[in-house]
């Protein structure tokens, strides 16, 4: 199970229509990720990082080559399967939180649970398991603009991690945040690698954040430049909050 | 159900600029209502007055009369015999008898129609049973309306010349024993009652009648030689002003409706515009861009459920207010020659609020939903980067 391969990407190229010319944010890119791991997407700004994030999210089809996500090729889904598959299998976590601001945190994590079939006690299971993960069991009635920004990150983690996906990916997740705070939701973070085995794909330019990587994958101009396991990661255990 | 869980908090999230556009459409839908409510009222009153003073359940004409032709009145009568008689004895139908003749009170010169009414008739409520006999002299009997425009007054004596069946002209004078009050006007303006004994003695048409007022235990039973004619036909023109007044306001409260659709339409623009972000992340949670859809439809046609709840809120009391009052209606429309009594108690029929709330459940949600096409047409990725122009 440890190593088993769940997202595999062959040959990939994406092109964005410019004007005249076409725009190659990714170039014939060729990786695979295995359960568990904890991995890096580095690079310079405009190298292709978000773009393949959208990628593997299905929210972004390939222009040329192919993304096969939990045995799904990306760009054969329907809009109904690439949905589901988002809804039950992939979280996501961005930069800049995008918490509904109408609903309170437990109505935000909730959100994805909605829309699969569980009783309202499962829900509310699920959900308070969720906040007691990013320690935000007793904001769980808040509004996310009564919470800090590291708050608003933690959940919008919890929200990636309710439904227990396999995969999540997460844009940037420290690029709004202080320090302390970085470490302390990327801590949280690897915790939950490890003890839900769940996949982390990140992409960033955070030192930080690349400290605790078990891999970092370089991009630089829509290539991968470098693709390095890390040995020696930190884990939770190596920096008190 | 997710939809309108969803729908609601964000709806009510957006704070002022829902409560304006509940507020605006919660209008429209009380004017709607109110309109309607009243013009039926209207409609109701008029009508039962009119059948009670004037049609009855139904008329049985002389095949040769004409309401409209006060000229086809010289051979639009005939003896009522046999079915009719019988009738007519068992206080089944009671004759009218009509004859054109000119009054001249106080010296001036006045076209009237005389009508000739049974003092002892139960059918009509024009107060026939004071058309009493007295020491030789004819009763009469005349309308508020008749006693403003002449002057004349109870009591008063009142020269009236007409022709008789062969053309002859005649003239009496007779005596005005009774003034009544009615909604009618049409039974009232420039018309004279007296005895329908009398007018047969006058005109010498004995025992003949120009038409018969049927009661309500009479149901479209055929009387040989004279045509029925039914409450539908005889209301025609009541009805056609009911619906002419239907169109004008219809005119006025859509004008109204469309104030507010245009303003949740708007809403709705702008909101699928500065929600982009949202919508990527409910597409990123694994929405479909149809079921986001439906989400921004939804939110936006529930400004009318708020509305309705909002207009019920102050709607009611006002409406239930107005019914212990009724509404004051001006002179003019009794000049204008159709039944309306002095105030209107307006009257809601279920079938006119269901189609209120419909019309505005119905065209909220089209104009919901029209802005929202847009965001099939979004890519997720540019969604999320909110950045869409
Ligand atoms: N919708 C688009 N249309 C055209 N070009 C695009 C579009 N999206 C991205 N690009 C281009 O593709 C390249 C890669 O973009 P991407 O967002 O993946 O970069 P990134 O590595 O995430 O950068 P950053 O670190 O700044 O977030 C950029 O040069 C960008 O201009
Ligand atoms: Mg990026």
């Amino acid at each position: 199970m440890q190593n088993s391969e769940i997202i595999k990407i062959e040959n990939l190229t994406k092109r964005y229509h410019m004007g005249e010319n076409d725009f190659t944010a990714l170039r014939n890119i060729n990786l695979t990720f295995s359960k568990g791991e904890f991995t890096g997407l580095v690079g310079p700004s405009g190298s292709g990082k978000t773009t393949l994030l959208n990628i593997i999210g299905s929210l972004d089809n390939p222009t040329e080559g192919n993304a096969i996500v939990l045995g799904n090729s990306v760009s054969e889904l329907t809009h109904k399967q690439s949905a589901v598959l988002r809804n039950y299998h992939i979280g996501f976590i961005f930069q800049t939180y995008n918490l509904l601001s109408v609903y309170t945190v437990f109505d935000n994590v909730e959100f994805a649970l909605l829309l699969q079939k569980h009783t309202v006690a499962e829900r509310q299971k699920m959900v308070m398991e969720a906040l007691d993960w990013v320690g935000l069991a007793d904001k769980a009635q808040s509004k996310p603009a009564q919470l800090s920004g590291g708050e608003c990150q933690r959940v919008s983690i919890a929200r990636a991690m309710v439904k227990r996906p396999e995969i999540v990916l997460a844009d940037e997740p420290s690029a709004n945040l202080d320090a302390a705070n970085s470490h302390h939701i990327i801590q949280t973070m690897k915790k939950l690698n490890r003890e839900l085995n769940t996949t982390f794909i990140f992409a960033t330019h955070d030192e930080k954040v690349m400290q605790y990587l078990d891999r970092i994958i370089h991009l630089k101009d829509g290539r991968i430049e470098k693709d390095l396991i890390m040995p020696d990661s930190k884990t939770e255990s190596h920096v008190s909050l | 159900m997710l939809a309108f869980k969803l729908a609601f908090k964000n709806l009510v999230g957006a704070g002022l600029r829902t409560w304006l556009n509940v507020s605006v459409l919660s209008f429209a839908f009380v004017v709607i209502v109110f309109y309607n409510g009243m013009l039926d009222g209207w409609n109701r009153q008029g009508r039962s007055d009119t059948k009670a003073w004037e049609t009855g359940n139904g008329q049985y004409w002389h095949p040769l009369y004409d309401r409209y032709d006060p000229f086809s009145l010289q051979d639009a009568h005939a003896v009522v015999t046999g079915e009719a008689a019988k009738l007519t004895k068992e206080n089944q139908i009671t004759p009218i008898l009509i004859t054109q003749a000119t009054a001249y009170p106080q010296g001036r010169m006045l076209n009237v129609m005389l009508k000739g009414i049974d003092p002892n008739q139960k059918i009509l409520m024009i107060p026939s049973g004071s058309l009493k006999a007295q020491n030789g002299e004819i009763p009469a009997l005349i309308g508020k309306r008749m006693a403003e425009s002449t002057h004349l007054q109870k009591g008063d004596h009142v020269l009236v010349r007409w022709r008789d069946v062969n053309g002859t002209f005649d003239a009496r004078e007779i005596l005005i024993t009774e003034i009544f009050s009615s909604n009618v006007p049409t039974i009232d303006v420039s018309q004279i009652y007296v005895p329908l004994s009398s007018l047969q003695e006058m005109t010498g048409m004995k025992d003949e009648a120009t038409f018969l007022v049927a009661n309500g235990t009479l149901n479209n039973t055929e009387i040989k030689g004279w045509t029925f004619k039914d409450s539908k036909f005889l209301l025609k023109d009541f009805d056609e002003m009911i619906d002419t007044k239907k169109g004008g306001s219809r005119i006025i409260y859509l004008l109204l409706l469309s104030i507010a659709l245009l303003a949740i339409f708007d809403t709705q623009v702008l909101s699928i515009f500065r929600r982009q972000k949202e919508i990527g992340t409910y597409i990123a949670l694994g929405m479909t861009r149809s079921r986001v859809i439906r989400l921004f439809t939804v939110e936006g046609s529930m400004h009318s459920i708020l509305a309705l709840i909002l207009g019920s809120l102050y709607g009611i009391p006002l409406m239930l207010l107005i019914n212990k009052y009724g509404i004051p209606m001006p002179k003019s429309a009794d000049q204008a020659g159709i039944a309306i009594s002095e105030k209107i108690i307006p009257f809601y029929s279920l079938g006119m609020l269901v189609s209120t709330v419909l019309l505005v459940v119905i065209s909220a949600t089209i104009v919901s939903y029209f802005p929202t096409r847009r965001i099939s047409k979004m890519k997720p990725t540019d969604a999320l980067k909110g950045k869409i122009q």
